[in-house]
């Protein structure tokens, strides 16, 4: 598996996963993304989740399952869990255009509206975005949520922008 | 010479917890590190903690560090800081090099009633022509630097070792403003957890797995690192070699348990590789072969800082119990929650090993108290 031996999951051994939603899902509004395989005692975004749509029960070691029917796509648990393995994916924002909300620890945060360089599970630069927002609040405990539009055929891809290098 | 109750050697996030449970009924309790702060790792802990609620969950490593120093005040922990523990003698004698009011420094002898080894670990050496260079360091002094004192060790970073303190690391050094040019990984397989992986990939840091290092070169600094694919005999691979542009080598191959003061004090040992080399024996208490002399935290194996956190309180709630400050059934129930807490962050893949060794362990110690 891709994950042990190279430290990224492949679109592959997610799709049909507990926390991956199906495409017609995705097609109806924003939902959560769950990439997250291991068995690891960790349950944060269980408890994150408002529409009690993420379970995982006991033990904690079990993985995440996502009921995309309660999901309302709403990101409250992006911030929450400590992998940094949720995103939100909407992919009805527009014809061409979808929007992925992901976890940012970053400095400089990129400036909404901005346009930024999105990058796939394995750091590789596969389109550009444009910020639509970048989210802060004391709830996240410094975790930022930034949300950027890319073109619709590299939602499943993108997950994440290269970090913006400062002058020095 | 100075009489006390219990003495925690070690502020780190056992032995906090320890003084604290055993403090809060009614324990008089001495807490002495020989660092300048207390805290133990945690303060550089800036990520977010796996486990439950429970287990301070979604909370960084420093605001557990923040909470816990303000109960040990307010449970009244007496803390001696800069003052390492330089020698523990039968009939449980210590004696610590105190700093003085004055920053002078003394030799103070204390008698004490019950005592906590909590000494953590510390790192393992990965030996490798020219690792003598100033850039080669181990991956907790590059985290200390970066999070403690915010000085970059570098701008381009090798990672020897992709465990959970490799990636974890590469991750903060990604943040502080490095590039992690690459992470080594001699074993077939990533160390550490998917998604701590799964970050630094989404940031475009390599991982080699089946690799180890060859050389750093360099005239007066480290300038180069020369990384090599290896065979599964642990033979590097001619023609396989890579040249990196580094100008630091950040080791993290492992940490073993820091056991000197539980080996003068005759506590015995055993070896169990999972948790990281010789571990002083314990039981269900965490009271050590030596009676009245307890252990907990990494000393007692490699874990994490959520399982220091419960074997601190385990320590504490039995010293409190010991002494009389609370009942039999009292603590019964509460160390009962406590191994349930335990065993939960024991599961699943990552945790397994670790909860073989420590069934050896308690298995080891009653083998040796019905000899």
């Amino acid at each position: 598996m891709a994950l042990e031996k190279k430290g990224y999951l492949t679109k592959k051994e997610l799709i049909g996963s507990s926390g991956y939603p199906s495409e017609e899902r995705f097609n109806r509004g924003p939902v959560a993304v769950i990439e997250c395989s291991e068995a690891i005692p960790c349950n944060p975004c269980e408890a994150a989740c408002k529409q009690k749509a993420i379970k995982i029960g006991k033990p904690i070691i079990n993985i995440p399952v996502l009921d995309e029917d309660l999901c309302i796509g709403c990101g409250l648990c992006i911030s929450r869990c400590p992998g940094l393995a949720i995103f939100v994916v909407n992919k009805t924002y527009s014809d061409k255009e979808g929007l992925i909300s992901f976890p940012y620890e970053y400095w400089p945060l990129p400036v909404t509206d901005s346009i930024v360089k999105a990058v796939d599970r394995k750091g590789k630069v596969v389109c550009s975005g444009r910020v639509i927002k970048v989210f802060n609040n004391k709830k996240f405990d410094l975790t930022s949520i930034i949300t950027i539009a890319v073109t619709k055929s590299k939602l499943d891809e993108v997950r994440g922008i290269k970090r913006i290098k400062t002058c020095t | 010479m100075i009489k006390k109750e219990m003495v925690v050697i070690g502020g780190g996030p056992s032995g906090l917890s320890a003084a604290i449970e055993a403090a809060k009924r009614g324990v008089r309790v001495l807490l002495v590190d020989e660092n300048l702060h207390a805290g133990g790792q945690l303060f550089k802990q800036i990520h977010k903690f796996f486990g439950s609620k429970d287990h301070q969950a979604g909370i960084r490593g420093f605001d557990i560090a923040i909470e816990l120093l303000k109960k040990a005040r307010e449970y009244n922990v007496e803390v001696w800081l800069n003052s390492p523990v330089v020698g523990l003698f039968k009939g449980k004698k210590i004696a610590i090099k105190k700093l003085m009011k004055n920053d002078t420094e003394k030799i103070v002898i204390i008698q004490a009633k019950k005592i906590v080894i909590a000494t953590g670990t510390s790192e393992n050496a990965v030996r490798f022509k020219g690792w003598t260079l100033p850039g080669v360091m181990g991956a907790g002094a590059a985290q200390t630097m970066i999070n403690i004192h915010r000085v970059l060790p570098g701008k381009k970073i090798l990672m020897i070792g992709s465990g959970n303190v490799g990636l974890i690391v590469s991750y903060q050094l990604l943040q502080a403003g490095a590039d992690v040019i690459a992470v080594i990984e001699a074993l077939q397989k990533i160390g550490g957890y998917g998604v701590h992986a799964s970050k630094i990939s989404r940031a475009g840091v390599p991982i080699y797995i089946s690799h180890t290092i060859l050389e750093a070169k360099g005239q007066e600094v480290v300038e180069e690192a020369i990384i090599c694919e290896i065979d599964n005999r642990w033979r590097p691979i001619r023609g396989k070699e890579k040249t990196l542009k580094v100008d630091t080598i950040a080791i993290a191959a492992g940490l073993k348990p820091l056991i000197e003061l539980a080996m003068i004090c005759d506590c015995k040992c055993s070896f169990i590789p999972h948790l990281g080399g010789w571990i002083p024996i314990h039981n269900e208490n965490m009271e050590s072969t030596q009676p009245g002399i307890y252990l907990a935290g990494d000393i007692t194996g490699t874990e994490e800082a959520n399982t220091a956190l419960e074997e601190g309180r385990l320590a504490g709630t039995a010293i409190a119990e010991a002494l009389g400050y609370i009942s039999t059934e009292k603590a019964k129930q509460i160390k009962n929650e406590i191994w349930i807490r335990l065993n939960e962050l024991r599961l699943g893949p990552y945790g397994q090993e670790r909860m073989t060794g420590k069934n050896n362990l308690l298995l080891s110690y009653n083998k040796i108290n019905t000899l």
